[in-house]
This record gives C-alpha cells, structure tokens and sequence, in this order.
C-alpha cells in the first residue's frame, strides 16, 4: 500500500506541469479542502465529537493573519502561526466548555455552531475588521507576504498543507493518543474505566485541530484575497470541511483525501454543467443527496468500503 | 416552527437539520398560491400544511426509518444531506433572491390598546397561537395523539400494546412537516425569504427548542416567545444586526447549565 | 469449600471502605456502609437486587462521588477523583452489562487497557496478548469484539481490566448470563487471577459461584450492609435468607 501512496504523490508532484492554469485551481480547492477534512477529522472522525463549526477556526486564522500583515506588516508566514494560535486558544474554550460539561452528539455540534455563528455576528458587525463589506488583501505577488504571481505555487502550498496534516494524522494514530480518541469514539464510559483521560484526549485533539485548522485560514485569505464574514465563517464552509471526511470515511488516515478528490471534481462540474448557480449552486444539491446515500448505504465512508473491495480482490 | 421541531423530536428522537429549509419551502409554496392562484397566504397557509406534510411523511418513510436506531451523528448528518437538497432545490427552482409575498392585508394596521400593531403581524400571531392549541388537543385528546406520545415516551412499549409505531413516527413527522409549512406560509408576506435562509431556520428552531425543552410541547411555544422577545431587546440595545448574537449565546447558556432546557425532559 | 486467596490477610486493609453513602433525590440507595478489603483476598458482595451493589462499585471506582463517607484504597483517598485516576491507582472495575468497544477487534479492545501502564503501542500489544491468551481468548484475538458470543464478551471484559494491571479487581455480575460449563470456566479464571496476586470484590447472585470463590462475604439489603463473614456463616444466616426471600420463609417449618 506504501507504494502506491508514493507513487501517487509523485504524480501529484509532477502534476502541475501538464495542468493548464484552471486544472491546478481545482487541485488547490481539493487539496485545500482536504486540508482542513483532514484537521477536523482528528476530532470529529478519530475522536467522534462532531464539530459543525469549524469555519470558526478557519476565519479567526484567516482575519488574524490579514489585519496582522496589513496593520502590523508581519509576514503572513508566522501570521500564519499566530492564526493557527488563536483558532486553537478559541478551539479551547468550545472545547473546554463542551466537553467539561459533557456535551455529547446534538448538544455539541450546536454548541460549535452557536460559537461560529457569533464569530460571523461579530465580524459581520465590527467595522475594524471591514465588517458586512469584508476585508481585502491587496495583491502584491510578493512571495515574503504569502503571494504569488504564479498558481502553481499555491498548488505546493497546498499539497504540502494536505500531506502534513496527513502526515500528522498518521502519526497520532500509530501512536496512543489515536488509540484512545478512537476508543472514545466508541464508547467514553468504559474508556474511562480503564484509565483514560478522556476530558485530556479530547481537548488535545480539538487544540490540534483547530489550529490546523486555523492555519488553513491564513492560506484561505491569501489565496481568496478576500474575506466575508458570510463566506469565511459560515455555515457551508463548515460543511464543505465536514463532507469530505464523512464521505471518504471518517476517522481514517485517507478519508478526507478520498473525499475531496470525490467532492470537488463533483462540485466543479455540477458547477459547470449546471450554469446557473454560481453562488453555492447545485452542486449543494449533490452533496446533499451524496451525503444522504453515505449514511443510508456507507456509514463508514467510501474509503473502508473501497479498503473491503480490495481486500477481497486480493484474496482471490 | 418550533413546536413541529420539537414534536419530532419528542416522538422520535430525531433531530431534524432540514426544518428550517422545510419552512423554506412553505414559504415559497405560498408564494406560489399568492402570485399563481392569487390565495392569500393567510388562507393559504392550510394547503401549505398538506403539502409539507405529505413531504414530511415522505422523507420520513424513505430515509428516516432507516437510521432511527442508528447513532446520533448518523440522523443529523442524513438530515443535513436532506436540508442541503431541500435548500439548493429552492435556490435552483425559485433563484436566489429574497421574495416577498404580498398580501392585501400587508400594510394595514390598528391600534390595539397604546401600540400600533401591523394587522398582518397580528393574525399570524393569533393563527399560530391557535395552530398549537390545536396540536395541543390533538395530543392530548384524540387516539392518534395519545398513541404519539405514547410512543415518544416509550416506543417499545408502544408496540406491546399494538400501536403501529411506524405510521404514528410518519405522522408525527408528517405534522412537524406540517407546522412549519404553515409557519412558512404565516410569515410570508412579512419576511423576506430565500433558499439560503433555510439553515438560519433551522439553527433559529434549535435555539428555541433548546431554550425550551426539548421534547415539550409548551417549552417550545413558551421558548419561542422566550426567544422573540430577547432577540427584540437585543435588537433595541445592541444593534439590530446583533439580535440574533443574544439567542445564541442564551443557546450557549442553557447548553451549559440546563441542557433540558426550561421546560424539557432530559434527553435520551 | 470455602477458598482463601493467598496471603490474605496481614498487612494494612488494601481498600478501606468508611461510612459512605448515596443518595438520589429521595432514594436512599446506599447508606453508612463500611468494610475493608486486604490484599489477595476475594470479597463478596451480594444482597436481592436493587440492594445497591452497583452502586457501591460506581462509588468505589469513582464514576459516582459518595455523599457522605470516605474510601481509601492503599492508604490513599479517593475522594474527588474521577474513574481514569482510580484506575491508574489500581482499583478497576468491569461493568454489568459488557460494553466492548464494538468496532475494534479484541487485541485493539484489550490493548486501550494495557495503554494505561505501557504508553508504548508496541509494548502495550505484547501485554495485551499476553493477557487474552490468560483469558483463554487467544483463538479469537483479531475478531472484532460485536461478533463474540456473551461469555465471550465477559472475557473480553475480564481481560481488559486486567490489562490495566490493578491491584484490586472489581467484578459486576461477571457470571450474569452464562450457562454452568461457562461459569465453571470463569470461575476457574477467576481463581487464577487472584492467585497470581490480584485482590477481587465481586458483585454476583450466582451463590455457589460467589461461597466458593470468596474468603469473605458482605451482604447488602436496600443499601445497608446486614451481614458479614465467611460465606458457611452467611449462607444460613437468617437475616440473609429474610432478605432474599422475605420474612415468612425465615421460620419456615422443615419439611
């Protein structure tokens, strides 16, 4: 399986030099949506706390890192650090407060919505971050300040973000910390009868995750030169994130990665085929009936079923 | 609204995601009546009802029979692939814009004691009002009704004493469906909709049935008085944009402290 | 017919249980119970259901906090610690109903308890292979824990709470459900494990089971300890027998 996993990267590697400009775009909304999958997968897949708010995270990195580069001329590279900071000190606070007081299932997910929601309230209202207007970025190109003239440079960027937190993933499930999130995920009372910290585990891996994910911000603003309170904070990109795990199969290493390159394709070209839309088009409508037949045929995602498909070919 | 929210809720222990698009569209089916059959939506709001009920039935039959043993993450997310579908098929059968419906009765008003008070407004209120009475009665007197909350209570003992628990989980869902067609319907002609409300709805319906309790009827229609009325004085204080930043954080309060709600029976 | 652990007795109490109590709303689940345990013995707690049994046990192992009382466990006090830490002291229990982590397989099952005291994930493998062979479940190590039969599961159970390597085992009706040939298996296991060191208080209605494992019995009746001793002495102590079976048959003439 290593192999195939090295080759693909290769090719992916290689890729840019055959895409014209519109197909690498569609790479960086694949492996950027990955991205953040992957970052909301340790703790809505691995540790089964489903967060529909993680646009929250993505939009504190995102305006943190803008106002820190147009106010304060710090580089959108350590902005970046400082994004992925305050989305993890927010992702404390939900986290603590969810989990210290034990919310679970329906109760947490709104609790996540809620605190998204106020984030975009705020924005939409406070004129220093440019309020209902946005905030813009102006372009300069210039590489120190995160921009860049050529797309291709942003697909890097972007494949590199999505191998690192899989990377990350990888590694937190080889270890016992992914063991634990995944026992948590099935049932938090008798983990907690055999010794495990559940309160710890689950704040970790909403702090890992949020700040993942508060990195991604800083890519979304310099990448999208413009930030909506509407578009950055709401709730379509929390489902943008949550659908690509949940689709390739949560709580695998792979899942997020699959997802994406199933989704987006599709979102393009219902994009395409369909004209009209524009704004979050039919290509909803797809991603709504998709995510319909995952949980009506494929609860665990398409990749444990493809895992399953392979496995018995390989038998024969 | 959130009375139908919450009668799904207490019967079946599903959450159900899509309400707030399902309100959606009431909203546009009205307007359809008013601008294609000329029907007052204040008439209207009855063929509203039907329809969403028979949709609500649907959706219940085809897909939430399904998964309702299944764990809870499973029932919001098929929810949330039924909202997505119902939002996005609004926006690409009726576009994106906001509408309105207009209603004769529109720009009326009366005084009513020391305030003015928009006539419209006002029979949607007492015509709401009347609608969860009448939802009150019927669980409460009717067999139907009775069964339902048996059934809600406990479903398997529900089946030991011959109660077809499938077709009362279809109708329950069926008249959730219902109430916010007719919500739909009721407040059409003075809010602006669109397909992209659908999920504000739908966060707005938790807010209250949360705020209220989960599962009670009266929690619901107290909730959502509970609701309007903060929101009006944050709206007053703050800043209109910023009402809808006091329920959510009231929904934050109560998750903490009193995830029952006000009125609520524990959840399952 | 009665079995000492070995070594029991000597040396100061290994759980010390003073006074505690439990109430919910206007139920008075478990009131002014005391007891001690020492080390390698095998304790028996039973009484008519509804008695508080498992009640106590989610006293002692911190999944409920006592209102009134204190319970020390090798000298500490549990007070205000919550399961995870009593079970990293050693005080670990198992539950009535099994609750296997469905999905896994039973060496993953039985390695999150081995995590608890070998963080190494390689190392937490080896033990908790060690431990299903112990457990006689060897056969079955890469089965995912949904598709084992219910004695099955009781293993399983039994073997992750081993894993964790505690100094006192708590058993919640370990034998509930299980055909004799099976209770006769577990039982033997049972008496491995405390023959290799292990401390074990058992909730059980199994009465043959429970006389021919434990050293010493304790008998609760609506949250009250009513009797304790050697299980010859409770077996026919009256007050037992009024408790189980009410009061009538507490004088019944012999027939």
């Amino acid at each position: 399986m290593r192999w195939l996993l090295v080759a693909a990267l290769a090719v992916l590697l290689a890729l840019p030099a055959w895409l014209n400009s519109y197909a690498v775009t569609v790479f960086i909304f694949i492996f950027f949506y990955a991205f953040l999958g992957q970052a909301w997968n340790l703790v809505g897949g691995y540790a089964g706390q489903l967060s529909a708010g993680h646009a929250a995270f993505v939009g504190v990195g995102a305006y943190a890192s803008a106002l820190l580069s147009a106010q304060a001329g710090l580089t959108p590279w350590i902005g970046m650090l400082v994004g992925g900071a305050l989305a993890a000190a927010l992702g404390t606070v939900v986290g603590y407060l969810g989990f210290r007081f034990g919310l679970r299932g329906f109760y947490f997910v709104l609790l996540t919505v809620a605190f998204a929601e106020i984030c975009r309230i705020v924005a939409l209202n406070t004129d220093a971050v440019g309020g209902a207007l946005g905030f813009y970025i102006t372009f300069t190109g210039n590489p120190r300040q995160f921009q860049f003239q050529d797309n291709r440079a942003y697909y890097y960027i972007a494949l590199g973000l999505m191998v690192a937190a899989t990377g990350i993933v990888a590694a937190i499930e080889r270890r016992r910390f992914g063991a634990y999130l995944i026992a948590i995920r099935e049932d938090e009372q008798a983990c907690e009868a055999l010794g495990v910290n559940t309160f710890r585990y689950k704040m970790l891996a909403m702090v890992v995750s949020s700040f993942l994910t508060g990195v991604g911000g800083t890519f979304y603003a310099f990448y999208l030169f413009s930030l909506q309170p509407n578009s950055v904070f709401g709730i379509p990109l929390s489902v943008e994130i949550v659908i690509r795990p949940i689709v390739g199969g949560a709580g695998t290493v792979l899942g997020p990665i699959l997802g994406s390159f199933i989704l987006s394709p599709l979102a393009e070209a219902s994009r395409i085929y369909f004209g009209q839309g524009g704004w979050s088009g039919a290509h909803l409508i797809a991603y709504g009936l998709l995510l319909i037949a995952v949980v009506l045929f494929l609860p665990q995602g398409a990749y444990p079923a493809l895992r399953r498909l392979w496995v018995k070919a390989a038998v024969r | 609204m959130a009375v139908g929210l919450t009668l799904i809720f207490g019967v079946m222990r599903v959450v159900n995601f899509a309400h707030g698009d399902m309100m959606v569209w009431g909203m546009y089916l009205a307007w359809l009546l008013a601008t294609r059959a000329g029907v007052d939506p204040y008439v209207g709001f009855v063929a509203c009802a039907a329809v969403l009920f028979g949709l609500g039935v649907l959706i219940q039959r085809l897909l939430v029979d399904r998964i309702v043993d299944a764990p809870h993450e499973m029932q919001i997310l098929l929810m949330l692939g039924v909202a997505l579908v119902l939002e996005n098929g609004a926006l690409v059968a009726f576009g994106p814009d906001p509408q309105r419906v207009r209603s004769p009765l529109r720009a009326a008003t009366i005084w009513l004691g020391p305030v003015f008070v928009d006539v419209a407004r006002l029979i949607t209120f007492v015509l709401a009002m009347a609608l969860t009475l009448a939802l009150y009665l019927f669980l409460s007197r009717t067999d139907l009704g009775r069964t339902m909350r048996a059934a809600a209570d406990n479903a398997y003992g529900a089946l030991v004493i011959g109660a077809d628990v499938r077709r009362v989980y279809a109708v329950a869902f069926g008249i959730g469906a219902a109430c916010v067609g007719a919500a739909g319907a009721l407040v059409s002609p003075i809010v602006p909709f669109q397909p992209a409300g659908g999920l504000g709805l739908s966060v707005a319906s938790f807010n209250i049935v949360i705020i209220g309790g989960m599962g009670s009827l009266p929690g619901a229609f107290l909730g959502g008085l509970l609701v309007s009325v903060a929101e009006s004085l944050g709206a007053l204080f703050l800043s209109p944009s910023m009402k809808e930043l006091v329920s959510f954080s009231l929904l934050i309060l109560i998750l903490l402290f009193r995830p029952a709600g006000l009125f609520g029976k524990a959840a399952s | 017919m009665s079995a000492d652990g070995p070594a029991a007795g000597g040396g100061p109490p290994l759980l010390e249980v003073r006074g505690i109590g439990k109430r919910f709303g206007g139920l008075q689940a478990v009131h002014d119970l005391s007891f001690e345990m020492t080390r390698g013995e095998v304790l028996g707690l039973i009484g008519p259901n509804g008695a508080g049994k498992t009640t106590v046990f989610n006293l002692l192992s911190g999944f409920l906090a006592p209102d009134d009382g204190e319970v020390r466990f090798d000298g500490r006090s549990l007070a205000g610690l919550k399961p995870h830490a009593v079970c990293q002291l050693g005080l670990v229990r198992t539950f009535q109903i099994v609750r296997p982590f469905p999905h896994l397989s039973v060496l993953d099952n039985v390695r999150v308890g081995a995590l608890a005291r070998r963080p190494q994930m390689a190392e937490a493998r080896e033990r908790a292979r060690a431990v299903i062979e112990q457990v006689g479940l060897g056969a079955k190590a890469r089965q995912p824990a949904a598709g084992l039969t219910l004695a099955e599961r009781k293993r399983l159970e039994l073997a992750r709470a081993l894993a964790t390597e505690p100094t006192l085992l708590l058993l919640d009706e370990v034998m509930a459900g299980l055909n004799p040939t099976e209770i006769e298996a577990i039982v033997g296991l049972i008496r491995s494990i405390n023959a290799s060191g292990i401390s074990i208080l058992l909730i059980e209605h199994n009465m043959r089971a429970v006389m021919t494992l434990s050293g010493r019995i304790v008998v609760l009746s609506f949250g009250e300890k009513i009797v304790e001793g050697p299980p010859a002495a409770v077996a026919n102590h009256p007050r037992v027998v009024e408790a189980y079976l009410g009061e009538e048959y507490v004088h019944a003439p012999a027939r």
